[in-house]
């Protein structure tokens, strides 16, 4: 397990490399343009000052390297500086985001909070409702909680969430006004009246994602208990006069969340990527709306960095996945 | 402390004057949909950027509402009458209001405007504002307080340096080690600007929030009306037309370029109101006047070749007489737009009268003019003439009301005889003047094209230059320039080199009035709606004029809770 676990982390460099280069070179073969958004009224040479201040005119190799230095070598040095208060990196050129000529990792940093808040918390809340949701679907197979669970479920999945978002700022903020439509993002929980506010924001974005995820993820687990509930084993806990709930919630289930932990673990990093279309709705303004943003405004260091740091969650949380795996199903060992 | 000072202040005043004092409106809450990512309109020229940082920083002069230049950081607006500008037009000298003080209270002087200069032509530091300071030979400080600008050619309109929301002065002390590639890495100082104006940044959140407050050393002692300020950014501009003028969160939504029913639902709801005001920009059709084909190659929209049939004065005619501006106005724009005749519709004393014959859709005379000019129908219903028919690309950007525009346009056409193809292409493509891209704006490979220029300020002298002979992107110069229609007239050119020539405001308007008919009246440009400014403040919020000649909150001094 342990030659394993190297092996599969030595890989992951070569791929994380590779990726980066796939994402620098797919960047900068785009069309697009950083001055694209400015107004006509800023004349072409001042527009060509600004692509060459911005370091357009090296060649592609010299501005993938750069990045490569940058990212690898002088943000984890800065990063050694901010925690130790020793001066690693001295004036090392960190990674700059076009649009806002600052460190594409302190704007990264700002973000977090709110993306983990929000989306975060999206997640497990859907994970806490999806997993009794697909237990007792998969165990009453075909009664009416499995009807309306599927039905829910299908809703969750099918509609998108630039609909139910827009139908709850419409409902509950402005028609009943109980929530607000705008996220504060300033907002500093100190004591149980902000707390209330905070979570007051929080309840319409986080519910909207934890519908879409909770959908996903109990029709994963019903799946994996009905697979389950028609072993063998099953019977013989039966036959050997076990209770229900031992064998249902002790044999039954502890095998049927060997993939959804996976699938479960394999969602984590998309948590992280924000969810770029319902921070937008709620005006969130986490890591999916400043992916968005960047890409509008061609901010290829921003993107890049961006994508590249997805990039590496998702290629660690599939490698945690399968180390899950290998620990939750005692039969399965890569040796 | 520095609370407790402003409250101090505030009591001092309310005592003297007995009515309105700094801060005693409390907060105020500003939601653009685009967000700021940066407070230096010098790195980013960005109209968002632009009017996030005119809260803070401020020019010597700027327009108000009607168009009109105001003194602002200077004691008056120099002309050649009151000696300020020199007699050949070659300088103009601005003189600073007396004792003016930054944000952190040490005194603005003319060395920070003589700066402001430096930073921005620093040759490496890609400032966005640089047309600005187009032809400036030199900014002299002649005393404390006086500035001296001196051109290298004629400038009958000499108020480009300074003057506006773009070129406001920032601070020597602050920016003094941030020139040409430093640039960049100074952050802190691009983020909170030291300002002379009404509010100081306390947090800024690229792309998301600024926070700010009253400046305690605002020169007028009982302004601004709002201690706090929160400008917030993000979403689109539905949901924050939504936020003020229906759930009443905000108190003041920019920019809701949104089907005129939606905004009067919106409105409805009674939280609020929606204001507009006409600037200079025009939605137009551009028209090639050279050929788009691909068989010609590399000389493909350029002047090699005229272009087969847009070349014939009379299609152009037509063309423009079977469109309807008034239903066009009525499905895309409602209040927030005016059916036009002019290319250069305001300020009002640059406005033709001359085209107003366009208003009118006709028909028949479209019909009868191509009859005339030997365009014959086809069996499929389509003109041709010498095997060439009457076939048009019609690109623009993606964008709703510009879909629907396209679709109208394209069915009225085809009741005159001409057949359209629609094209349309996402906005950071088609504006993005990338030369390797063949579907930009300027590259022009189609037969007509639609979307909005305006001209900063109230000048319209650089704007007429944009459409000179000589001036159309072609390979040999990248693809950049403005003359995207490819015209070349001589005798536009030289009503343009009299006006670059002429001081008189009189003589000034001829000639522009004269080369907007010219543009007009041959057809190069078929103009369609002159655009207003929308925003809509809340019920609440006192003292909003809104300005499209300048930043929208350029009187946010002035705001109060009513």
């Amino acid at each position: 397990m342990f030659n394993y676990t190297i092996r599969r982390t030595l890989l992951a460099i070569p791929t994380l490399f590779f990726i980066s280069l796939v994402l620098f070179l797919l960047l900068d073969l785009a069309p697009g343009d950083p001055t694209a958004q400015l107004p006509l009224t800023i004349p072409p040479e001042v527009r060509e000052k600004i692509r060459l201040a911005l370091g357009l005119g090296e060649p592609f190799h010299i501005r993938f390297l750069l990045w490569l230095e940058q990212f690898f070598i002088n943000e984890p040095l800065h990063l050694l500086t901010e925690l130790t208060g020793v001066d690693f990196s001295g004036d090392r050129q960190r990674v700059i985001s076009w649009q806002s000529r600052s460190p594409v990792m302190d704007i990264v940093v700002q973000r977090l909070p709110q993306t983990l808040w929000v989306v975060g918390m999206s997640y497990v809340i859907g994970t806490i409702i999806a997993l009794p949701i697909g237990i007792i679907s998969a165990y009453r197979q075909y009664s009416w909680f499995d009807q309306i669970g599927t039905f829910v479920s299908m809703v969750g999945f099918s509609i998108p969430t630039f609909f139910t978002g827009v139908l709850l700022i419409v409902i509950f903020s402005v028609h009943l006004g109980w929530f607000p439509s705008i996220y504060d993002t300033t907002h500093v929980v100190t004591d149980w009246s902000s707390l209330i506010v905070q979570i007051k924001q929080m309840i319409m974005p986080t519910m909207v994602l934890a519908l879409y995820n909770a959908a996903q993820i109990s029709r994963f687990m019903r799946a994996s208990m009905l697979d389950n509930l028609n072993q063998d084993y099953v019977r013989t806990a039966r036959a050997k006069g076990l209770r229900e709930n031992v064998v249902l919630l002790v044999h039954v289930l502890r095998n049927s969340m060997i993939p959804v932990v996976t699938v479960i673990a394999i969602g984590v990093p998309t948590v992280f990527g924000g969810a770029i279309i319902t921070e937008q709705v709620f005006k969130v303004n986490g890591l999916g709306q400043l992916l968005i943003t960047a890409i509008q405004a061609n901010d290829i260091p921003m993107v890049q960095t961006l994508t590249f740091i997805f990039a590496v969650l998702i290629v660690l949380f599939n490698l945690l996945a399968d180390i899950l795996y290998g620990i939750l199903d005692p039969r399965i060992r890569y040796e | 402390m520095k609370k407790l000072f402003v409250i101090t202040l505030a009591l001092i005043v309310m005592a003297t004057s007995g009515f309105a004092m700094r801060g005693s409106s409390g907060h105020v809450n500003i939601l653009y949909w685009q967000a700021p990512s940066i407070l230096n309109p010098y790195l980013s020229g960005g109209t968002k950027e632009i009017e996030a940082a005119s809260l803070i920083i401020e020019p010597l002069a700027r327009y108000d509402e009607s168009g009109n230049m105001v003194p602002w950081l200077a004691e008056s607006i120099p002309t050649t009458e009151n000696g300020g500008v020199s007699d050949d037009l070659k300088t103009i000298t601005w003189k600073i209001r007396d004792g003016l003080v930054w944000s952190d209270g040490s005194s603005f002087t003319s060395a920070d405007v003589v700066f402001t200069h430096e930073y921005c032509t620093h040759p490496e530091g890609g400032c966005a504002q640089g047309q600005k300071f187009e032809d400036v030979v030199s900014v002299e400080a002649l005393d404390d307080l006086t500035v001296k600008v001196t051109f290298s050619i004629e400038k009958p309109f000499p108020y480009g340096p300074f003057v506006g929301a773009q070129s406001p002065i920032i601070q020597k002390a602050q920016f003094e080690d941030c020139l040409g590639t430093a640039a960049p890495g100074c952050t802190d100082q691009n983020f909170m600007p030291i300002g002379t104006g009404p509010y100081v940044v306390t947090e800024f959140r690229p792309n998301d929030v600024i926070s700010l407050e009253a400046n305690a050393n605002y020169r007028d002692s009982a302004k601004p009306g709002f201690a706090t300020v929160t400008f917030k950014g993000g979403g689109d501009a539905t949901a924050a037309g939504r936020a003020v003028l229906e759930t009443g969160e905000f108190d003041y939504a920019w920019n809701l370029q949104l089907a005129p029913q939606v905004l009067q639902q919106m409105s409805e709801a009674g939280k609020g109101q929606v204001i507009s005001a006409f600037g200079t920009a025009v939605e137009r059709i551009m028209v090639n006047m050279t050929d788009p084909s691909p068989e010609r190659g590399e000389e493909r929209s350029t002047r090699a070749h005229p272009h087969p049939f847009l070349s014939d004065i009379n299609v152009r005619k037509a063309l423009s007489l079977a469109i309807d501006r008034n239903i066009l106005n009525e499905i895309g724009y409602g209040i927030t737009g005016k059916p036009t005749c002019n290319v250069v519709p305001a300020p009002a004393i640059y406005a033709s009268t001359a085209n107003e014959g366009c208003l009118v859709q006709d028909m028949d005379m479209a019909n009868q003019i191509l009859d005339e000019a030997g365009w014959v129908k086809g069996s499929d219903g389509v003109r041709e003439k010498d095997g060439m028919r009457l076939s048009i690309l019609y690109q623009t950007s993606t964008n709703a009301v510009r879909q629907d525009f396209q679709a109208l346009i394209k069915q009225w056409w085809s009741e005159i005889g001409v057949e359209t193809e629609l094209r349309n292409l996402d906005a950071s493509v088609f504006f993005g003047g990338d030369p390797g891209s063949p579907d930009t704006f300027q590259k022009f490979f189609a037969d007509v094209e639609m979307y909005t220029n305006i001209f900063d300020g109230t000048d319209p002298e650089p704007y007429f230059n944009l459409w000179k002979c000589g001036r159309e992107p072609s390979p040999e110069n990248g693809w950049q320039g403005g003359n995207i229609p490819r015209y070349c007239d001589e005798g536009y050119d030289a009503n343009l080199s009299e006006l670059s020539k002429t001081g008189d405001l009189n003589r000034r308007i001829e000639l522009s009035k004269a080369l907007n008919d010219q543009l007009m009246q041959e057809y190069i440009m078929i103009p369609l709606i002159h655009r207003g400014r929308v925003s809509a403040h809340s019920n609440s919020l006192g003292g909003v004029v809104l300005n499209p000649w300048d930043s929208e909150l350029w009187n946010i001094a002035d705001w109060y809770r009513q």
